[in-house]
């Protein structure tokens, strides 16, 4: 009676999990298969015959090639140095620091950043950026990009800076390090993979970004990925299926790989973690 | 080598007083022993010293110098954290050497330095780990060496023991009682531990709520405790203490009366109808007959047999009072029974918890 | 330690908080207040507007709350109908219930099935906007697409999901898109639980269910807020249904987001635009403070 009962246990187990699986894994299910099709069409068909055909004719699109390889790269790499840069050494302070506050300061500035965000904090964004001249610039892009993560990267960090004992900095402090030489030498090596995670999750976040360079960039040169996507269309305006699913594959492998990359390094647990 | 002194020292975290009015010395090449509760502000003056916190009123002094004001940098102590502070991302050689390095000592010359006190402390074979890669015993060896590697004028430890498991602690306590001798460095060491202080320190400073209740060599204070604290603080079990008025020449309780005659130098002070406290310590208690004087009666409440010696509790006037007895083979007592003790033992306190002195 | 220890000189402190703050400062905190000075001019992009904006008063919120269009198709008050459901179905019903399932189901297990269950989840989540969407077309096509391939297995007649249910369709997709974030985070809150707690529960005889309601829900009440808080703040302001529908078909899927959107960038009416945006803020923030104002309460009630 009990091996019965452990059975069905099993059994139901497997069969919850399977449909969680199917939930998730089935959206997606075309866009694996679709790429390497010959023939557009919207169905999940293993691809028959296999073809890398239409990966060819992506890379054969200069203006597509170019927003990939160079414009979302220049705007996610861009956007991660100097949010990692600023987020460090904002949540270094605001651990290390007496300032006021700093608890409801953290949380406030990621609701807030939750609030003025979207399309509403888009309206004055534009405008601020075509006041300074910003407009269809990469600079305009990474600035915008910067602005809206960094409360919740600062957040985030945070969660790690907290997290070391501060010990290891008194103790260098108490070995004679100068406050720089104890930043250098202790701190930011200590900190190093906080600003790995942040810098992944700025780079994918940036790198997936749709409204923010949609709005603020006008000329084909300078768009990413994300936005040149809507550029496969026949003379007639109907997207072209075996190039649109291609590019998005290609364009969708960074930011898996980089998940792998965290999940295997560090494991992928919750930083205290957002995700805007 | 210097001396270390403490003038008026008070520190204030907003409206808590940690460190309140504290004025002490030691001197040079002394160990000292902090010990009190968790609270007491012991880690705190221990903070001060190494310029990791700033009193808010009174001065420090390291030797001649007032460093009061000075960064830690510009004191020159080495310190021993509770948890290491091992840096995780360098060897235990780089470790060793950071002091030095940041005095801008040479690459090979660092190596030197730091191969030779590990060679001291027995760790000289783990230069090339890393601190996740050794024991904890390793570990707590590695700070002690970093602490030392350049030779500073004052040793802070805090609580350095007590991240080890039992059998380790006793090993590195006489480790780095032994260490301290020989380097005959002035040291600090903080602990809530009282064995650790008693077997460790020239002099104990025993410490309750951010203020210095006494200060002497461990045995004087453990066997003249100036409080009912520093009493029921130092000793394992800790000295018993009973609540007796003191009426017509004889401490009395509810269940039992005590000639007080032979204190009455001490009680010469003392009103008529004072409540006071009497403590005797375990070790100076045996069981009772009928022919004893100085006698409690009371109720078996435990009998513990330890091996060379056995805890027995009686509950006396609604206290517990307990006596050590040394012998191979534990009381079998049950029911009533009574305790009795020789009164050149008993120590009295008053009403506001200090010691009554003899005169 | 009852005091936290500074390592940090309060000056070098706000010399390492002063870039960020500067960024923060003006791309979170200008931009609320610009918005609000915008919305009361009828600024807009071209022509004597856009140099010359003129202050007309409350008349943009006026027209946004005109009672005698507010319901109709692709006004306000129809909008933020639109928003309200979505924002209860796929957030609070879907993301933070599917999310809850997935970490209790999930909770003190190990090993391939749980891994793969819960990466699939976190793939959907993380893979950029534009590519879920284009995803979710082909999965919803009336013809080709595999929903309806699906039904079709099961003698379940095809449905037409983007023309005829095309609010289901957004709620579905959204859901589907941000679970994982619930997850990670149940996960992370039922991963805090001593253990002993549950084995105290199981000693006195607790069922699952029993557990679950006694044990666990209590146990993560702050997190269940704090992922109520930003699941509803972030499917509120959205673009994602844009990119699934534009908004169509005939203004059904039009979110707040996408109307501002329509507004603002398509017709460049910046004083409307700004209106909206300004209202959409005034009830995040409402959003905000009331989640905010149950997190203390439970935090004083413990």
């Amino acid at each position: 009676m009990r091996v019965v009962k452990h059975v069905l246990g099993r059994v139901a187990f497997y069969v919850v999990a399977a449909v969680f699986a199917a939930v998730f894994a089935l959206p997606l299910l075309w866009l694996v298969f679709a790429p390497f099709g010959s023939r557009a069409t919207l169905s999940v068909a293993l691809p028959d015959p296999f073809t890398l055909s239409n990966f060819g004719r992506v890379f054969a699109n200069t203006f597509a090639v170019r927003a990939l390889f160079q414009n979302s790269i220049i705007q996610a790499v861009g956007t991660m140095i100097l949010v990692t840069l600023l987020a460090t050494l904002a949540a270094y302070a605001l651990s290390r620091a007496p300032i006021r506050g700093r608890d409801v300061l953290s949380y406030g500035l990621v609701l807030f950043s939750s609030i003025v965000t979207g399309t509403a904090a888009m309206v004055p964004i534009f405008l601020l950026i075509f006041n300074l001249g910003l407009i269809d610039t990469h600079m305009g892009v990474i600035l915008v990009f910067t602005g809206g993560l960094l409360p919740a990267a600062i957040f985030i960090m945070r969660d790690f800076v907290d997290s070391i004992p501060r010990s290891y900095e008194e103790s260098a402090l108490v070995a004679g390090a100068s406050p720089w030489g104890m930043f250098r030498d202790i701190a930011l090596p200590i900190v190093r993979p906080g600003m790995m995670v942040v810098g992944v999750w700025t780079f994918v976040n940036v790198w997936g970004g749709f409204l923010v360079p949609f709005i603020l960039l006008r000329s084909p040169t300078k768009m990413p990925a994300a936005v040149a996507i809507y550029s496969f269309y026949t003379e007639g305006g109907t997207p072209i299926i075996t190039l649109t699913t291609a590019y998005a594959l290609l364009y969708t492998l960074p930011v898996l790989a980089l998940y792998l990359f965290v999940n295997w390094k560090y494991g992928f647990r919750f930083f205290g973690g957002i995700k805007s | 080598m210097a001396n270390v002194t403490f003038r008026s020292i008070t520190k204030q975290f907003g409206a808590f007083t940690a460190v309140n009015d504290v004025s002490f010395e030691i001197a040079d090449g002394e160990f000292v022993c902090l010990l009190g509760p968790s609270g007491c502000g012991k880690t705190t003056t221990l903070r001060m010293i190494a310029g990791l916190e700033q009193p808010t009123s009174g001065r420090i002094l390291i030797g001649a110098a007032d460093v009061t004001e000075a960064k830690p940098k510009e004191r020159d102590i080495g310190m021993v954290f509770q948890d290491y502070a091992l840096f995780p991302h360098m060897t235990i050689a780089d470790n060793i050497a950071y002091p030095l390095k940041v005095r801008g000592v040479g690459q090979a010359e660092r190596r030197r330095r730091a191969a030779e006190v590990a060679k001291n402390l027995s760790i000289d074979q783990l230069l090339d780990r890393r601190p996740g890669q050794i024991s904890g015993g390793q570990q707590q060896r590695t700070s002690v060496a970093r602490a030392v590697v350049h030779k500073p004028k004052v040793y802070l430890f805090d609580e350095p023991l007590s991240n080890l498991d039992a059998k380790l602690r006793l090993e590195a306590r006489s480790f780095l009682k032994h260490l301290q001798r020989e380097l005959g460095v002035t040291s600090l060491y903080v602990t809530h531990d009282q064995a650790e202080a008693m077997a460790m320190a020239d002099r104990v400073a025993v410490m309750d709520r951010g203020e210095i209740v006494q200060f002497g060599p461990p045995l004087e204070v453990y066997r003249q405790p100036a409080t009912t604290f520093v009493a029921n603080f130092l000793g394992s079990p800790p000295m018993n203490l009973l609540s007796v008025r003191y009426a017509g020449g004889a401490f009395a309780s509810s269940t039992f009366e005590l000639d007080a005659s032979p204190f009455a130098g001490r009680l010469r002070d003392v009103r008529d109808g004072s409540e006071l406290t009497l403590g005797i310590r375990p070790e100076h208690v045996r069981m009772g007959g009928e022919g004893d004087r100085w006698r409690i009666p009371g109720e078996v409440y435990a009998v513990e047999p330890l091996g060379p010696e056995s805890l027995v509790t009686l509950r006396v006037a609604g206290a517990l009072v307990t006596a050590r007895l040394f012998g191979d083979d534990p009381p079998t007592a049950t029911g009533a029974a009574s305790f009795a003790f020789d009164p050149a033992h008993l120590h009295v306190f008053g009403q506001d918890g200090r010691r009554l002195a003899a005169r | 330690m009852h005091q936290r220890r500074t390592i940090l000189p309060l000056r070098t402190g706000l010399l390492f908080l002063g870039p960020a703050a500067l960024f923060i400062g003006a791309f979170i905190l200008l931009p609320f207040f610009w918005i609000a000075g915008v919305s009361f001019t009828n600024r807009t992009l071209t022509g004597a507007t856009a140099a010359n904006p003129q202050f007309v008063g409350l008349q943009n919120y006026l027209k946004l709350f005109d009672l005698s269009t507010f319901m109709n198709p692709g006004q306000f008050g129809s909008s933020l109908v639109i928003t309200g459901q979505f924002v209860f179905w796929s957030a609070i019903v879907g993301q933070a219930v599917l999310g809850l399932l997935l970490a209790w189901f999930f909770y003190r297990r190990s090993g391939w099935v749980k891994e793969s269950v819960q990466t699939l989840a976190i793939v959907a989540w993380i893979i950029p906007d534009v590519v879920v969407a284009f995803a979710w077309n082909a999965f919803l096509d009336y013809d080709g697409g595999t929903l309806n391939w699906l039904f079709g297995l099961v003698g379940l007649h095809k449905v037409d999901w983007l023309l005829a249910m095309p609010l289901l369709s957004i709620v579905l997709f959204n859901a589907w898109r941000g679970a994982a974030f619930s997850m990670l985070l149940f996960s992370s809150a039922l991963g805090s639980i001593p253990p002993s707690y549950l084995e105290t529960a199981d000693v006195a005889g607790a069922g699952p269910w029993q557990r679950l309601k006694d044990i666990i829900l209590p146990l993560i009440r702050t997190h269940i807020v704090t992922d109520l808080i930003l699941i509803t703040l972030w499917t509120f302001n959205t673009f994602g249904p844009f990119l699934l529908t534009g908004g169509g078909p005939a203004f059904k899927t039009e979110v707040v987001s996408v109307l501002t959107y329509r507004m603002a960038f398509k017709y460049f009416d910046f004083g409307t635009g700004s209106a909206l945006g300004m209202v959409m803020m005034l009830i995040n923030l409402g959003f905000a403070l009331v989640y905010l104002g149950l997190l203390r309460r439970q935090g004083s009630s413990r």
